[in-house]
């Protein structure tokens, strides 16, 4: 199995409909019947909250502007490309898309 | 210094292959930064880099083979031909269009990098980046090397029709080298069509595919003579036409011009048949092609139809309508390395008796040309032109 970061863009980021958030609850176990398993995943706090930092300086917002915002990622193991888009198109989106990306690597960090 | 390299490598064909290659590396430093103080001591150390990085290269392609065998899969028996499955396989809706027809071409076809990039008309570096990066997303993203589910399979066939199609072009009119046609090339995407065509019986547009290159193949052997000379469609001995070839494109067409929308490939041929079908070239049913243009650039938007279409308007409505289509697309730029733009209004031209023009025309096509049977016809054509009788 690989891995994959699938991550997901949102007009309004996490700013969702209680239904949109339902079928989020729901998409690790519907990935599991697919055949793929969710490892991690993440929710974002909105764009506005962000903060960057260029060498020294500190700016208010994220890195890139763009007009949908990451809304969150999650890391699935697939079989292959074709499998990881099958299990990224399950991802409940209002307006915008995912994005399904190979990793190198992916490791949590375990307190010792 | 082969010992030395063998060393590193423990394979002695890799290490002669190391070798060698550092003493054509050795020509070309050498020549621009001059003999080094030790020259054995260069060669060796350049030789056991070369072996170095090969054995690296294979270390991540064992690492990625698991990738690149197909498993055993019970669809697998749908698509016996080896060589479509890879068509299907390089044709990934992940690629880029550009990458699955380019990859196809390098990895089905086993054509070189330069010959690709001359098909699809882009620069040697570009094309060869372009590949090393499919073939890098390929191995990164594990694009499977398996036969598309019968759900994907329809999705599919466009690019892999729009490659073989490419495939054949590059067969019909070798783009570098000594003859006109490359038969092994064209002969292998006809094979690929009917084999499609075998597999995928209900898709209209497999079938207009299929008639296009029948008929393009009908007429091969008509477009060069004896001396490989390239043979224009107007001078052409039609009794050589391969008239069965034709009649079978013919009942392809006639059950794929059915389909609600006609695509592009079954337009293409029934262009293509107009021509065929006509007694004589002087008989062409020019309106009729013309037609049938305007209803491809609908759907097909590129400027190779557009330069096709002013052709037969040429025909239908003169040389003087034409040229002006043909100005167009000059100003427009997207055809500027593509040397039947020039030629083309080269003709129109020399038809119009603009005869100084027309040649500085066939001189501009004569440069970007690279196969030779068309060079030879263009210098016949600039010859004539410069001639101060006419």
């Amino acid at each position: 199995m690989a891995r994959y970061a699938v991550m997901i863009f949102e007009r309004n980021g996490n700013d969702l409909p209680p239904e949109v958030v339902a079928e989020h609850m729901t998409l690790a176990g519907r990935i599991t019947e697919a055949g793929g398993k969710v490892i991690a995943g993440m929710a974002l706090q909105e764009n506005s909250t962000a903060t960057s930092i260029r060498g020294d300086l500190i700016t208010d917002g994220p890195w890139i502007e763009t007009k949908e915002m990451i809304a969150g990622i999650f890391v699935i193991e697939a079989r292959d490309l074709d499998h990881a888009i099958a299990l990224a198109k399950m991802t409940p989106i209002l307006d915008g898309g995912v994005e399904v990306r190979p990793l190198i690597d992916f490791a949590v960090v375990e307190e010792s | 210094m082969l010992a030395s390299t063998v060393r590193v490598t423990r394979d002695l064909d890799l290490a002669e292959e190391a070798v060698q290659d550092a003493y054509v590396q050795a020509l070309a430093a050498w020549a621009a930064d001059g003999v080094p103080a030790r020259p054995g001591a260069w060669l060796t150390v350049a030789a056991r880099r070369n072996a170095l990085n090969v054995l690296q290269r294979q270390r991540t392609l064992e690492s990625k083979l698991p990738l690149l065998i197909v498993p055993d899969s019970p669809v697998e028996s749908d698509i016996p031909d080896d060589r479509l499955r890879l068509v299907f396989t390089c044709c990934h809706p992940a690629l880029a269009v550009e990458a699955q027809v380019a990859l196809t071409l390098r990895m089905v076809c086993g054509m070189a990098t330069a010959e690709v990039a001359g098909v699809l008309l882009v620069s040697e570096p570009t094309m060869a980046a372009r590949i090393t990066r499919a073939k890098k997303k390929i191995a990164l993203a594990r694009i499977p090397y398996v036969v598309p589910s019968a759900a994907d399979l329809p999705d599919r066939v466009e690019a892999a029709l729009m490659v073989i199609h490419l495939l054949y072009s590059a067969g019909h009119t070798a783009t570098a080298g000594p003859d006109l046609m490359r038969d092994d090339l064209a002969e292998r995407a006809l094979d690929l069509a009917r084999m499609l065509r075998l597999l995928l019986p209900g898709e209209p547009e497999v079938a207009g595919l299929l008639a296009l290159l029948l008929i393009h193949h009908a007429r091969r052997s008509s477009r060069a003579d004896a001396d490989g000379r390239l043979v224009r469609l107007d001078e052409q001995d039609r009794s050589g036409w391969d008239r069965a070839m034709i009649a079978e494109a013919d009942r392809l067409i006639t059950a794929a011009l059915t389909a609600a929308a006609p695509g592009r490939f079954t337009l293409q041929a029934a262009i293509a048949a107009l021509h065929a079908e006509a007694a004589t070239y002087g008989e062409t049913d020019w309106a009729q092609i013309v037609l049938l243009y305007d209803q491809l650039l609908r759907i097909w938007p590129s400027p190779v139809v557009a330069l096709n279409r002013a052709a037969a308007v040429s025909r239908a409505d003169g040389p003087a309508a034409a040229l002006a289509l043909v100005e167009e697309l000059e100003r427009d730029g997207r055809l500027a390395a593509y040397h039947y733009l020039p030629a083309t209004k080269a003709d129109l031209l020399r038809r119009l008796d603009r005869h100084d023009e027309a040649a500085t025309a066939y001189a501009e096509a004569l440069a970007l040309a690279g196969n030779a049977a068309e060079q030879r016809f263009l210098e016949a054509r600039v010859d004539e032109m410069r001639r101060p009788t006419r």
